[in-house]
């Protein structure tokens, strides 16, 4: 089976003042169509320059990136991007927020098919009722929220999100992550989440790639062999923890610490 | 009650600034070639009623023109700054130096070479004084501008100018009218430079330097008090644009 996203053999650079900075370092990642993969690596290994990759906003050095079996090269319509920042533009409501992609993405969509749809997507994230409020009147969790509507508004097949959930607390960012999955269900699409939270990466990914420190390779890939239908209670169970296990001691190979004894 | 209190403290302040200002007048016993009092005011604003309609329209309509070539100048100028690196290094100093220039030196320049154009030397003044702020306004509000919102709209392929349009420029919005309120004020400083200065001139300017040659202080103190009336009206009206075009840059008051 064709794999949706392939990322082969990318290296990348970046020129500073004190010469070449090396991020990416023949990295391969394949996510087949529907799959989710999450990505996890030590801080700044990298994982930035990845989603800018797959949406086509800047080229690698050397390698590939495949979205549909055609070579990425520039930005395209159909990848959806969220990021650690909602982005939200405050002098527009929820719902114009939401809406946005589609006047880029399809100009002569009629304007109440745009709000039909950016309405449901709000009705599934539990934002119904604000959808005239202006961003700065929301929560940080209601803004990420709005965010993830408006990045899959347009119906993208590829959608990138950036470490989406790092700056909401804990039982917020839990709450988001059942958002995320009940949206998975209604609405395919393909995912690559990168993420600092290893609880996060097992419970909403497919796979989870490991990356190394920078430059990032992949170091270890994980099938997280989970039921679809997920709830945070499996975080608990033996499997996951198990995961979880193996997963914080590949992190620690991938700082340069798997001597320590913690 | 609070709609009461908004405009009955701004107008108690006033009168009370009238108040004291007579009073000060009449305690030292100044005659009024020494300092006019309020009450001098109303006598001379009625004397030179006709001349006051025409010279205010004259600064007004000149002030406004030259804010309005400001305002397109100095947003392209931003715009070129905030959206090219090299334009940006070479622009400003130029830019520095020339705001650098204390304007009321360039007048005599400015009569000089374009002699007996007092319309468009004033304009020219009361624009080179006012296009500074909006310039720079624009373009560090553009070069500020954080990655992500481009990337937002970049990554579904837009054009540079649907990104400009769509979030750069009501993004700079609320900048724009913070310098747009500094530049009213100077505008009208460049119109009166020249009104005043140069000589035949126009508008308020030259009617304040007529009573300073007919020793008519208390025209000379109705100028000033139109000027700020003709002032108050520009800031205000730059206030409702603001509320109109970038109200959302305010937070609900809680």
């Amino acid at each position: 089976m064709a794999n949706l996203i392939d990322i082969k053999g990318v290296t990348h650079a970046y020129r500073t003042k004190s010469g070449l900075l090396p991020v990416l370092d023949n990295l391969n990642i394949a996510v087949p169509e529907g799959e989710f993969a999450a990505v996890v690596g030590p801080s700044g290994c990298g994982k930035s320059t990845l989603t800018r990759l797959v949406a086509g906003l800047m080229k690698p050095d050397q390698g590939e990136v495949w979205l549909h079996g055609e070579r990425v090269t520039s930005p395209r319509k159909t990848v959806g991007m969220a990021f650690q920042n909602p982005v939200l533009l405050e002098w527009r409501s929820i719902l114009e927020n939401v809406i946005l992609p589609l006047e880029i993405v399809a100009p002569r969509m009629p304007q109440q098919d745009r709000e039909a749809r950016a309405m449901h997507l709000l009705e599934m994230v539990g934002l119904k009722g604000f959808e005239g409020k202006r961003p700065s009147e929301l929560s940080g969790g209601m803004r990420q929220r709005a965010s993830l509507c408006r990045a899959i508004v347009h119906k993208p097949d590829v959608l990138i999100m950036d470490e989406p959930f790092g700056a909401l607390d804990n039982f917020t960012r839990e709450d988001l992550w059942q958002t995320m999955r009940d949206l998975r269900a209604a609405e395919p699409f393909t995912c690559v989440l990168i993420t600092h939270d290893l609880r996060e990466s097992v419970f909403l990914g497919d796979q989870v790639f490991v990356l190394s420190g920078r430059p990032a390779r992949t170091q270890m890939v994980l099938d997280v062999d989970l039921p679809a239908d997920r709830t945070l209670d499996i975080l608990y169970q033996p499997k996951a923890q198990e995961m979880l296990h193996t997963l914080r001691d590949q992190i620690r190979i991938a700082q340069g610490r798997d001597g320590d004894a913690h | 009650m609070e709609t009461l209190q908004k405009i009955a403290v701004p107008i108690l302040a006033v009168v009370l600034f009238l108040l004291a200002w007579e009073a000060l007048v009449w305690v030292n016993d100044w005659p009024n070639y020494k300092m006019a009092s309020p009450s001098d005011l109303p006598p001379a604003f009625w004397k030179f009623r006709w001349l006051f309609l025409e010279m205010g329209w004259q600064t007004l309509w000149r002030t406004v023109l030259g804010l309005v070539l400001a305002v397109l100048f100095g947003t392209m100028i931003g715009m070129i700054m905030g959206f090219s690196r090299i334009a940006r290094d070479g622009l400003y100093p130029l830019l520095v130096g020339f705001n650098a220039i204390p304007k009321a030196t360039l007048v005599p320049v400015i009569s000089l070479i374009f002699i007996g154009q007092h319309d468009f030397n004033t304009v020219l003044m009361a624009f080179l004084i006012s296009f500074f702020p909006i310039a720079v306004s624009v373009g560090i509000g553009l070069s500020t501008l954080e990655p992500e919102y481009r990337d937002i709209l970049r990554s579904l392929g837009a054009s540079r100018l649907t990104i400009f349009r769509k979030i750069a420029l009501p993004k700079t919005l609320p900048e724009f009218f913070g310098a747009l309120k500094v530049s009213v004020t100077l505008a009208f400083i460049g119109t009166n430079l020249v009104e005043i200065v140069a000589p035949h001139g126009r508008g308020l300017g030259a009617l304040f330097k007529s009573g300073e040659t007919n020793g008519d202080y208390p025209l000379m103190f109705a100028v000033l008090i139109a000027l700020a009336a003709l002032g108050i009206l520009l800031y205000y009206a730059v206030l409702v644009l603001e509320r109109i075009f970038a109200g959302w840059a305010e937070r609900p008051q809680s």
